[in-house]
């Protein structure tokens, strides 16, 4: 059985999943191929994302930051911005379109840090769709805002209470979910991850940020960025803004993990950060780099941004990372914390906290690069969901 | 005629699922050896993993624990020398998800499997499409194939061909767990099976009781049941006994 598009990056990727599922991966791969080279298909992607999603989403010069850091100029790429307040709207939309074609009726979705999920329930609503959303309890309880947006857009909301009750176990419901309805139902995957064609399928629909992101800077800076910055969970947000810039060799690419407590504390979510722990393997349907036990148990994970906070890497940024074409750092959950503040206070931009571990880099970054040179960030999402979070963390001030 | 070819002689077979290490490794350990010698045709040995995708609530809960009590891929396969030591002569298949193996190492986890007296492998979460890797250095030990309802016949056919030991047809769309009745159309799905292949045909995923297994003996080569034997036993104050009633009860249904 041979694939329409390349099911590897690599030594990575492939399809790791009971045989229930192969017929619906292939049908799902055949439908995304025939969209893509559909005009109409494109078209109404195309329009959604002007007249819904409000794209493109701007590009700000963050001037007092740049100032502030005294090194390299820092554009922000304003995803946070686009409808639902994440970059996460662009696939689900994408998706959704996809299972209209396949006369499917349902979707399940999966999510860390809620804001897949309101993109799924967002996008089911605007589409006439069933939706059930799987969200470990323990994600439940520190992104409670957004539950409530799911549940106020017709999605039910499933606790799952198995596992280390995150991310990973949201996605082992969904796989289940999706096993056992698979005739009508679509399994809306958000990230960069699972079996082929999804990490192919969330990087198509999330490229959409890097075209336009190298548009905008070669308009607004009259130059590409010396270096990108994006935060990595599964990495839909990375991927989408490298894509843009991967065939532009001077640029340098960063994808910046979740650090937690640090990576010498065990409790974090840096798959290339922790030699020890991290090794090739298989999970969720894929092949790639897994926080996981000598016995090969998956490794529990610590994150202070829900979105972060899962054992596995997309299988594209395994390969980017083998090749060299880009590099992966951390940062600690107080960095991200910090970067949070700082760009609140001289920007006026409150960031989601997956997108402040991507600032967080930037801190670090921009004082050691000239002020000629630039750093283009992908601020992925906006920071209303995670008050909660930040005001036990930091206090009330 | 090895192991699994002989079990095959009187049909259909009875194959529970049990994982090592649950409710502990002595016990299972125990359970195994009982259900071996009261009834058992084949045995599905479970491995156990922290995320297994293709696993309803039971089996779900117990490999759980087992891994709480500290199961290992290492501790399951000296399980299974255990097992044979104690005479336990018919096929043991391993049942686990692909990780732990690769964690191990493909080669040596087959290696040891093989010395361990081990007959074969089911891996869920490893297609046709993935599974070139682990038959390319798993020599005569044979990955039994699975299939599902929603495989169309192309797939079936591709399937089958290479079929080694005996076909795994999982009865229903979804997750292991028990249903309330058997599907209506499980006689035809075997008859879309059989039209590829002259393997034996086993069916799991679903059957819960003897008078279900009868219905399916009456279409299939093999009956696979697992969760209603790990809920049975799990919940049984005298695990060993429940294993032996279960056992001979199942048996009893079929032949």
């Amino acid at each position: 059985m041979t694939t329409l598009l390349p099911h590897k990056f690599g030594p990575y990727g492939g399809q790791f999943v009971p045989e229930t599922l192969m017929p619906a991966l292939i049908e799902l791969e055949r439908e995304f191929v025939s969209a893509r080279n559909d005009p109409a298909f494109n078209a109404e992607f195309d329009k959604l994302m002007a007249s819904f999603v409000g794209r493109p989403t701007p590009l700000t010069y963050a001037k007092r930051l740049s100032e502030k850091l005294g090194g390299a100029q820092i554009y922000l790429k304003r995803e946070d911005l686009a409808h639902t307040g994440a970059h996460k709207i662009n696939n689900a939309l994408g998706q959704a379109l996809l299972v209209k074609r396949m006369g499917k009726k349902r979707i399940v979705a999966e999510t860390g840090a809620g804001q897949h999920g309101v993109a799924s329930a967002t996008a089911a609503a605007l589409l006439g769709l069933e939706c059930v959303v799987y969200m470990g309890s323990v994600d439940i309880a520190r992104q409670e805002p957004n539950v409530f947006r799911m549940k106020l857009l017709g999605a039910e909301v499933r606790p799952v209470e198995s596992g280390t009750k995150t991310l990973k176990d949201a996605i082992n419901e969904a796989i289940r979910d999706w096993v056992t309805n698979v005739r009508d139902t679509h399994y809306l995957l958000g990230s960069a991850l699972g079996p082929h064609p999804y990490p192919t399928i969330v990087r198509e629909f999330q490229s959409v940020i890097g075209r336009e992101a190298r548009e905008q800077m070669l308009m607004d800076a009259g130059r590409l960025p010396d270096t990108v910055i994006a935060c990595v969970g599964g990495g839909s947000n990375a991927i989408g803004v490298f894509s843009g810039f991967v065939n532009d060799e001077s640029v340098e690419l960063i994808g910046v993990e979740a650090g937690g407590s640090g990576i010498a504390s065990g409790k974090h979510a840096a798959r290339f950060g922790d030699a020890e722990k991290a090794r090739v393997g298989v999970i969720h349907g894929t092949r790639t780099y897994v926080l996981q036990d000598e016995d090969g148990q998956i490794a529990e994970t610590h994150s202070v941004s829900a979105g972060l906070d899962y054992a596995a890497v997309g299988p594209e940024h395994a390969m980017l990372r083998d090749n060299e074409r880009a590099f992966y750092t951390s940062a600690t959950d107080e960095e991200a914390l910090s970067a949070f503040q700082m760009l609140c206070h001289t920007e006026g931009i409150i960031p989601a906290l997956e997108s402040s571990h991507a600032v967080a880099e930037v801190i670090k970054k921009a004082p050691t690069m000239r002020k000629d040179q630039v750093i283009l960030v992908n601020l992925s999402g906006r920071g209303d969901k995670d008050l909660n979070t930040v005001i036990k963390e930091i206090g009330n001030w | 005629m090895n192991r699994l070819e002989s079990a095959f002689q009187n049909k259909p077979i009875f194959m529970p699922y049990f994982p090592l290490g649950y409710p502990d490794l002595e016990t299972s350990i125990d359970v195994i050896e009982a259900l071996a010698k009261n009834g058992a045709d084949l045995i599905e040995v479970g491995l156990s993993f922290s995320d297994p995708l293709a696993d309803g609530p039971v089996i779900q809960q117990a490999t759980q624990v087992a891994l709480e009590k500290g199961i290992t891929v290492k501790k399951s396969l000296e399980a299974v020398k255990e097992l044979r030591k104690r005479g336990v002569t018919i096929p043991l298949i391993l049942m686990g998800y692909y990780n732990p193996m690769l964690a191990y190492g493909l080669e040596k986890f087959i290696r040891d499997a093989k010395e361990a007296g081990a007959d074969g492998f089911i891996i869920p979460d490893l297609p046709l499409e993935e599974a070139e890797e682990f038959t390319s250095v798993a020599g005569d030990m044979p990955l039994i194939q699975m299939l599902a309802p929603t495989s169309p016949d192309e797939r079936m056919e591709a399937i089958a061909r290479n079929a080694k030991g005996f076909i795994y047809l999982v009865s229903v769309t979804g997750v292991t767990g028990e249903r309330r009745e058997i599907s209506n159309d499980l006689g035809s799905l075997i008859n879309r099976v059989r039209a590829h292949t002259s393997a034996p045909v086993c069916v799991g995923f679903g059957i819960g009781t003897p008078e279900q297994a009868q219905q399916v003996g009456q279409l299939a080569d093999g009956v696979i049941v697992g969760s209603a034997c790990v809920k049975m036993i799990g919940s049984s104050p005298k695990p060993v006994e429940t294993a032996k009633q279960f056992a001979a009860e199942f048996r009893g249904a079929l032949r």
